[in-house]
């Protein structure tokens, strides 16, 4: 059994197979691969009986809930009014210089994507940025690269 | 109808409604009429498109007169400088999101944005142009159907016709805020995903976004050039439907009209898709009376029961996709279209003496469906493509327009011989339960020799507009040969609309049901209520169609299938007997599993 | 005259001393639920979460729909910008919060409580369940059906608004449905629901702890007690500070201005925006200003045509974007105002934008279309020069 056929079992014991399981469900396999590809998403329209453009227009409305591949590590820089008072911008610049990719790319080595993202919910101790599910506030270009080095390092 | 009444006032004028009555339908009791978009008779509310908001006084917002309830003491203003600004700002919003290249669109004349900017008298709109890159994104490779997301005013009917109607749900909502558009799985063309081509979606887009792909300009070439002999096969359902392409009144039957008009138009030859439904009831019949021997004396497993019909092109991609391990319980028998077609290009072009390369077979049907059908690889047994060009009930109403004809003042006339003869069980195929009519009227009277047990032939338990029906026939008193059926009761089935047709289907497959015979319609109210039908659909306008209909049937001197001189001539000159190997070859197909998403 | 009090600190929601929690809950559920609701109406409880709709009545309302099955949710749902209170009450005193959903399960009779907590806040997750666990397990043992799970949303701002969390928890796209009917009759899968911001959970948790008296000792006669304000922007104490309603701009101003304040945005994205001249007879409270809490100071250093941008982007994108004032009009307020200061548009398209605005306000289908009016009219009315070039 495929990685996904059994997170989508799992969901299933613990959810049952009705449509309030889809969003566990999807969490769940993005938790995993970070992000959703058709033959996961036809997996879980499968188990819901549900149709496979339902779970991608579910899907496709949360941010976090990605259909495009990503890397191992998604950093999401939060840009609104808070973080963007606080310098979001020279962040989110030394991050697309140190990992040599725009905002919206993936490293090559599939590694790292960069995005950005709505309030985080830190105003106070902005800019900050989720790594996953990690988050870093009061950041510094100087601690954001340091926090990126950290992530290389662990591998 | 509720037992609680509810007193308001809109526009100061007093009304009292039933508890549970929309602010729209009180405004409607007193003769208000409030633009909508979104809302949509046989849909759920949405309350998305906001065009009907409404004053209610005192209250802080304004609110959505399709999704607002009456309550006691309700004071409603429907045009109010207040509800007039707010209106007119959300149409100007609209049409900035909106590909509002009128001139050039299918639906100019026939987009209800359109109505709504004039009627507003929206000219320069104010706000910034939105299209952008939107534009050029047009999904034109479904043969029966084109996806313009350009003039997309994201009302959501479409989304909801295909999970609440059809529940197939191959359009979705996705992504949010300035991203959300109408979209597939994955935004994959039509052709690729789960989509039947039923076109429920187009008959309920308020704009150009979903529309049926025309062939009206390939028909004309064909009709003007020389070389071609073009004939020409109305269905059942389009008679009682032109009309409302023309001006007339929902339901008005034009038969004999409407082959006036094929005539004018220039077709070589006007024929019938009701005689070679008439033709479809025998060769079905006996499938199924073969169905029933194998099954019940026989004892035979690779045959299936419950047999289903197949005349429904947007059932059998249904079936294909979502019940691939049944599609051996769909008759093998083709659709009357294809029929015709495969006939056509055979049996007529030999009687008439017609070359079929030089023969041109075009179809006038209510359905986007058909097109896709025709379309089927497995459509050739001719030797050619069986049937060439598809075109909905729509596209004969531009025609007939285009060559200026004027359907008013035409006369009647008859169709042409042969192939042009049909009964009153051919034309019930166009509403609901009709096919299950025409093949009890005939079955019944092949098994016992008698006429089917009911008042004036009329099958009422199978007839209505009930999503799910069924009856049951008990046969009795049975010629020698089908003694096997003595005392049998004939457990049938009716559905329309495809979430129904899923509901039939789940039951068999869950065998909690021992159906022997079912007919399955994509279209709600059967092909009277098809994707390629005139826009608006509604519950009344398809009762009327019907009305039509059985108006029709019972006006025919013959209205049983098996009596049809045309399909007694075919059977003795050309194809032999029913289910015959050449009958085979030509009048019957094959399905091909698909992929469940 | 209008009635105002001095700033005043307040230490309810994140206090731990001097009580039992569970004791709390016990007592609670050895009163008649009828005396409970009381108590909240009496307390004059407002919804924390923004939009102030009275605590106890929803209780009361919830509770006289006659079906089997009710549930209980709190809105972890914590996305306007500038508001960061609920991550840190959940930090702090997550058992509070639970403490308030199982006094609410008793008084309108339900089994099941849902937390729908943010995707963003997912760190939190580990620890929640950890102490939900043993929550759940103190509730059963002291008699009580009812069970708290965990919900997380994946990254969508109107997941906030009730009606869309119910769709999300109910696995489909976060699109507000129409109202009536109301949560308290249709919530969650249909049924009877109370949702309830989770600092308004604590505030009913701590009313049945400290009595509806001494919560309505405080603040003003339409905004009884504290709240928990989220304070950010130029400002040299951004932080979490829960303090008395009723006090003026001013005031907090003074206490947490740097001293160049020009303006300060009440209730987060969707708020208001209050300028320097405003700031002495504004209330912070729901006879003047409301607020779910956030706080967001500018100093003169900052272009308020880059706050009102930043604010247009974020609405342009967490529309849910099925209704037409928002998703279109959202559009045309960020364009329109790019087109201004770029010289496409002239400054008089200002006017036509603001009646667009108001328009939004009243035809939208829920908060967020019907919001995006406050931060817009009240920046291009006092800083049309900004905007403009």
């Amino acid at each position: 059994m495929t990685d996904v056929k059994k997170i989508i079992n799992r969901t299933i014991r613990e959810y049952g197979k009705e449509r309030q399981a889809l969003m566990p469900m999807l969490q769940a396999i993005v938790q995993v691969k970070n992000h959703l590809d058709d033959g996961d998403m036809i997996a879980v329209a499968e188990a819901l009986n549900l149709s496979a453009a339902e779970v991608f227009g579910t899907a496709s409305f949360y941010t976090f809930l990605d259909t495009e591949p990503r890397g191992k590590y998604i950093i999401r820089v939060c840009k609104t009014i808070s973080c963007h008072m606080a310098g979001k911008d020279e962040i989110i610049k030394v991050l697309e210089k140190h990992l040599r990719i725009k905002v919206g790319q993936t490293t090559r080595d599939n590694m790292f994507s960069l995005l950005t993202v709505n309030c985080l919910g830190w105003c106070h101790k902005g800019p900050v940025m989720l790594v996953n599910d990690d988050v870093y506030p009061e950041l510094t270009p100087k601690s954001a690269i340091e926090i990126i080095e950290s992530y290389i390092s662990r591998k | 109808m509720s037992e609680y009444k509810v007193n308001l006032k809109i526009n100061d004028i007093p009304v009292t409604v039933d508890a549970g009555t929309t602010v729209l339908e009180a405004a409607k009791k007193l003769d208000f009429k409030v633009p909508t978009l979104c809302y949509h008779t046989d849909l759920c509310i949405a309350g998305n498109c906001r065009v009907c908001v409404v004053e209610q006084v005192g209250a802080k917002t304004l609110i959505a007169s399709c999704a607002t309830p009456v309550s006691e003491g309700m004071e409603i203003r429907t045009n109010s400088k207040l509800v007039r600004q707010a209106r007119k700002h959300i149409i100007e919003l609209l049409l900035s999101e909106h590909n509002a290249d009128c001139t050039k669109c299918y639906k100019n004349g026939k987009c209800e944005l359109q109505d709504l900017a004039s009627e507003y008298r929206i000219g320069d709109h104010a706000f910034l142009d939105l299209v952008g890159g939107r534009l050029g994104m047009v999904d034109e490779l479904s043969p029966s159907i084109i996806k313009d997301d350009s003039k997309c005013i994201r009302c959501q009917r479409c989304v909801k016709t295909c999970a609440e109607i059809q529940g197939v749900s191959a359009l979705t909502v996705a992504y949010k805020g300035d991203r959300q558009k109408i979209s597939t799985f994955l935004d994959h063309p039509l052709v690729e995903v789960i989509c039947t081509n039923c076109g429920q979606c187009v008959n309920r887009c308020p704009v150009g976004a979903l529309v049926e792909k025309n062939y009206v300009d390939e028909v004309w070439d064909a009709i003007n050039d020389p070389q071609k002999f073009v004939v020409v096969q109305t269905a059942p359902a389009v008679r009682v439907a032109i009309g409302e392409e023309l001006g007339y009144e929902p339901g008005t039957r034009l038969t004999g009209n409407l082959v006036t008009a094929l005539k004018r138009l220039g077709f070589s030859s006007v024929l019938d898709t009701d005689f070679t439904a008439d033709l479809t009831i025998i060769e079905e019949g006996t499938e199924l009376l073969t169905r029933l021997k194998k099954v019940l004396v026989e004892k035979d497993d690779s045959v299936k029961l419950p047999m289903t019909t197949s005349c429904s092109p947007g059932w059998i991609k249904f079936i294909e996709h979502f019940y691939p391990d049944f599609i051996s319980h769909v008759s093998s028998c083709k659709s009357p279209q294809q029929m015709f077609g495969a006939l056509a290009k055979t049996y007529y072009a030999q009687k008439k003496g017609i070359k079929p390369e030089s023969m041109v077979v075009v179809s006038i049907m209510p359905c986007t469906a058909k097109k896709y059908e025709a379309d089927r690889p497995e459509m050739r047994s001719s030797g050619f493509k069986d049937v060439d060009y598809v075109l909905t009930t729509r596209e004969l109403g531009m025609m007939i327009k285009q060559a200026g004809v004027n359907f008013q003042n035409l006369d009647e006339s008859p169709y042409d011989s042969i192939m042009g003869e049909s009964t009153g069980a051919g034309v019930i195929f166009g509403v609901t339960g009709g096919v299950m009519e025409a093949a009890l009227r005939t079955v019944y009277e092949i098994v016992t020799g008698r006429e089917v047990p009911f008042n004036n032939l009329n099958v009422v338990p199978v007839r209505g507009m009930e999503g799910v029906r069924e009856a049951t026939l008990k046969i009795e008193g049975c010629q020698p040969e089908w003694d096997f059926l003595e005392g049998v009761e004939l457990r049938t089935v009716v559905a329309h609309g495809l979430a129904n047709a899923r509901k039939v289907m789940q039951a068999v497959k869950e065998g909690k049901s021992e159906y022997h015979f079912i007919e399955i319609m994509a279209c709600p109210g059967g092909c009277l209520g098809g994707g390629g039908q005139p826009i608006p659909t509604n519950p009344e306008i398809r009762e009327k169609r019907a009305k039509a209909i059985y108006c029709e049937d019972e006006n025919l001197p013959i209205r049983k299938s098996h009596e049809n001189p045309e399909v007694q001539l075919v059977y003795e000159d050309f194809l032999g007997s029913p289910n015959s190997h050449l009958a085979h070859q030509l009048l019957h197909t094959h399905y091909t599993e698909r992929e469940r998403f | 005259m209008m009635e105002c009090n001095k700033l005043k600190r307040v230490d309810i929601i994140f206090c731990r001393k001097g009580f039992d929690l569970f004791e709390v809950v016990e007592k609670a559920l050895s009163r008649d639920p009828d005396d409970l609701i009381s108590d909240m109406i009496d307390s004059g409880l407002k919804g924390r979460g923004g939009a102030g709709f009275p605590t106890g009545l929803k209780w009361k309302l919830a509770r006289n729909e006659e079906q089997d099955e009710k549930y209980v949710v709190c809105n972890a749902d914590e996305g306007e910008p500038g508001t960061f209170k609920d991550r840190e009450i959940l930090d702090q005193v997550p058992e509070k919060v639970f403490g308030g959903m199982a006094i609410c399960a008793y008084t309108i009779g339900a089994k099941k409580g849902y937390i729908y907590l943010r995707g963003e806040y997912n760190f939190l997750i580990p620890k929640l369940t950890e102490k939900l666990e043993i929550f759940n397990r103190s509730l059963k043992q002291i008699g009580l059906d009812f069970t708290i799970r965990l919900r997380s949303g994946s990254g969508a701002y109107i997941c906030g608004e009730e009606s869309a969390l119910f769709e999300s928890m109910e696995g489909k796209r976060g699109e507000p449905r129409n109202k009536p009917p109301y949560p308290t009759v249709q919530g969650y899968l249909g049924k009877p629901t109370v949702i309830n911001n989770v600092e308004t959970l604590v505030y009913a948790f701590m009313i049945s702890r400290i009595g509806p008296e001494a919560f309505k000792e405080m603040g003003t006669k339409d905004s009884r007690g504290s709240k928990v304000f989220s304070i950010s922007g130029d400002t040299p104490r951004p932080g979490i500070y829960e303090l008395e309603l009723g006090m003026t701009v001013e005031d907090f101003v003074n206490e947490f201005g740097d001293g160049d304040t020009k303006a300060v945005q009440v209730g987060g994205a969707s708020g208001g925006c209050i300028p320097r001249k405003d700031f002495p007879n504004t209330i912070i409270g729901y006879e003047g200003i409301p607020t779910g809490g956030s706080m967001m100071l500018f100093n003169s250093s900052r272009s308020m045509y880059n706050v009102l941008h930043n604010y247009l982007e974020f609405f342009t994108e967490e529309s849910c974007g099925q209704c037409t004032p928002c998703r279109v009009g959202c559009q045309q307020l960020l364009k329109g105002i790019e087109s201004v200061k770029k010289g496409d548009r002239p400054p008089s398209y200002l006017r036509e934008l603001v009646k667009l605005a108001k328009t939004m306000k009243i035809a939208a289908k829920c908060g967020l279309g019907q919001s995006v009016a406050n931060p817009f009219v009240s920046i291009i009315k006092n800083y049309k020069e900004e905007i403009i070039h």
